[in-house]
């Protein structure tokens, strides 16, 4: 087999590759990014296995069923030194006498749960408005716009709160009151990429050709709002995950029996002095997946930024 | 200058208009019947026809609109449905303890995430960046109700009996009043007039109050309280403004009047706190201005934790109580405190970076 020069002075590893694999490459290489994402994998995977990995039903009152246990039993876990003959929970049990470690892991499926749900409504209202805005452009611009600007005007957090106490209380409400407040963000990612690109060559091109204003907009335009897409949606995971938890924390979101972190630490901060493990697992459980999407949303930053790679 | 400040002031009139649409809209999504929404089930016909008179539910929705606006401008915010006070009222009563806490949060977050921000650039990938960079990502991922949580219990229950016990609820000891300073200083006031609700929003905010009045010790006390919320609620700033200051640094350290700086045989210093500082500022000023949203929505979690009476627990309270009036009004002040927040922030830069001037 010949092999031309080029090949043999870039060598078979150096040829061209296209963006996405160049990036690709760069998020392998981060370190902390495969952090987050190794924590997601296995975050998928509890959510997952849910009932193969929770010892109990989440909503399962124990009391009367196992011997020897009481209302926000401290965690009682064999390998430290707990008595064989009680029963092993290992995060304890809570007030009403369900076995902690079982919520914590159901929990797992209700916050990631939120997480794509709410994101995925919002990319999907944020693109249609800001690709219409920014392709369109004139007064129908202004409207959408000014109205994502009114919207941001709001602490986020604050104006979920007010949607959801008018809506009334319930996962699906905080659901759709996140959704609502996160999705200004993705409008303007994608009416600044639309903008950038819309009077480039290859649009114009397609345009003489005949492509339809749609075609155009799916086909040329929006792929090029992607990458800075991407990075907004895993950071905007987090950030749905941390204002879902918050909103049923204040009791607005996920009701009771739900295994939900949020509201098992609402339900049960008055307790903390007392049964402070009742507070402390739901808590981590939100820490470590917001951390995780954190850090895979600023490796994903980092490896899908050309400006970043240009020294 | 002028000219500049006035452009912006006058840009953020049709916000203000678009935050009065929003929340005005809201008040009438309420599903179903906002009469048996807000009244209950039980009220009758006839009382559901003079809610509607009384509330003007009865016109037409732009004048509904209008009539809004009008009373907003005038300070009629509403009443509240469960104490049947004006919600601006409760509101002013309110404000001055979130204010507090929000500017001694916004206190600590400057004053350690600035310094370890610059620690990081200038230190950049060695172990204490690495460290302080991973503090700030747990910072940012940490939900403020379980950190207030977790410092309550550590405080308050753990160092028990050390000096460094703190108060896990309230803002001064039982034992204690903070007496109005303009008491103290002998000034007579009518109840309910705009001087008394003027007064006792500087008197409500305690730490400013008893420097006023001089009562160091509830000073003292009042300072104790309002570490462990006022820590809790810095740790997401603090984190962003640590994060904010390193990577503004670290792009300007890259530039050639800083290697000119350094080639002049100026001391590290100098150069670093001079020449690079004062330019890196500026994002990190506009991320902190940012922040002001983000204290506003944490207080709401905070002063719950703490039972702490500012607007954060009303809100709380009122949620649970459906006072809708009182959750309309109050997001309708935090977002214009948001909205000014940030028009500050953009006077702010035209002091610190004077090419703005020139646009």
């Amino acid at each position: 087999m010949t092999t031309t020069t080029a090949e043999r002075v870039l060598g078979a590893r150096e040829r061209p590759t296209s963006p996405w694999q160049l990036a690709l490459r760069r998020l392998l290489r981060h370190r902390s990014g495969l952090v987050g994402g190794g924590i997601i994998l296995f975050l998928l995977f509890v959510a997952l296995f849910a009932p193969l990995l929770a010892p109990y039903d989440p909503n399962d009152v124990l009391l009367g069923k196992e011997e020897g246990i009481r209302r926000r039993q401290k965690p009682c876990i064999y390998l430290l030194g707990c008595p064989k003959d009680q029963p092993q929970h290992i995060m304890g049990l809570d007030g009403n006498a369900r076995d902690v470690f079982s919520r914590v892991i159901y929990g797992t499926r209700v916050s990631l749960f939120v997480g794509f749900t709410t994101v995925t409504v919002a990319i999907l209202a944020g693109t249609v408005l800001g690709a219409v805005a920014g392709y369109v452009g004139g007064w129908v611009d202004n409207l959408i716009m000014r109205f994502m600007d009114v919207l941001l005007a709001f602490p986020a957090l604050l104006l979920a709160i007010a949607i959801v106490t008018v809506l009334g209380r319930g996962l699906q409400n905080a659901l759709l009151a996140i959704a609502i407040v996160s999705t200004p963000v993705y409008a303007r990612v994608v009416r600044a990429s639309v903008l950038s690109v819309k009077e480039r060559e290859f649009v114009l091109a397609a345009r003489a050709l005949g492509a339809s204003h749609l075609l155009i907009l799916v086909k040329h335009i929006l792929p090029n709002s992607l990458p800075p897409l991407i990075v907004q949606a895993t950071l905007g995971i987090a950030t749905a995950i941390l204002d879902a938890a918050a909103l049923s924390f204040l009791g607005l979101g996920a009701q009771p029996p739900t295994a939900e972190w949020g509201s098992m630490l609402g339900e049960e901060r008055n307790q903390v002095f007392t049964a402070p493990h009742l507070v402390f697992f739901p808590g981590l459980a939100i820490m470590i997946t917001v951390l995780a999407f954190n850090l895979l949303g600023d490796a994903l930053r980092d490896a899908l930024d050309p400006r970043l790679h240009q020294e | 200058m002028t000219q500049y400040i006035v452009r912006r002031l006058l840009l953020s009139v049709p916000v203000i208009f678009g935050i009065l649409f929003v929340t005005f809209a809201l008040a009438r999504i309420i599903p179903g019947d906002p009469c048996k929404a807000i009244l209950g089930e039980k009220a009758t016909q006839e009382v559901c026809e003079r809610f509607y008179r009384e509330h003007g539910l009865d016109r037409p929705i732009y004048e509904q609109f209008v009539a809004y606006v009008r009373d907003f401008f005038r300070g009629d915010l509403g009443d509240s449905l469960r104490y049947g006070r004006p919600v601006l009222v409760i509101i002013i009563e309110r404000l001055p303890v979130t204010i507090e806490l929000s500017l001694a949060a916004l206190f600590i977050a400057i004053m350690v995430g600035i310094p370890l921000g610059l620690i990081s650039a200038i230190r950049q990938n060695s172990a204490i960046d690495l460290f302080t960079m991973f503090l700030a990502n747990i910072g940012v991922s940490m939900p403020v109700y379980w950190l207030g949580l977790l410092l309550a219990y550590t405080f308050a229950l753990l160092l028990k009996g050390t000096p460094l016990w703190l108060p896990p609820a309230g803002r001064l000891s039982a034992a204690l009043t903070a007496t109005p300073f303009y008491e103290v200083w002998g000034w007579t006031v009518e109840p309910e007039t705009v001087r008394f609700y003027v007064y006792n929003f500087f008197s409500n905010m305690y730490i400013l109050n008893s420097i006023l009045t001089r009562e160091w010790d509830v000073l003292k006390d009042a300072l104790r309280h309002l570490i462990l919320p006022a820590g809790a609620l810095s740790t997401i700033p603090m984190a962003i403004i640590a994060r904010m200051t390193r990577s503004s640094m670290l792009e300007v350290l890259r530039q050639d009047y800083i290697r000119a700086a350094r080639a002049k045989g100026l001391r590290t210093p100098v150069v670093i706190l001079k020449h690079a500082f004062r330019n890196a500022l500026i994002p990190v000023v506009t991320i902190i201005g940012l922040q002001v949203g983000l204290l506003f929505s944490g207080a709401v979690l905070t002063e719950t934790i703490f039972s702490f009476a500012g607007v954060g627990s009303m809100l709380y309270e009122a949620i649970t109580a459906r006072d809708y009036p009182v959750v309309q009004g109050f997001t309708v002040i935090i977002a214009i405190i948001y909205v000014f927040a940030n028009l500050a922030v953009d006077i702010l830069y035209v002091f610190i970076d004077p090419r703005i001037r020139l646009e």
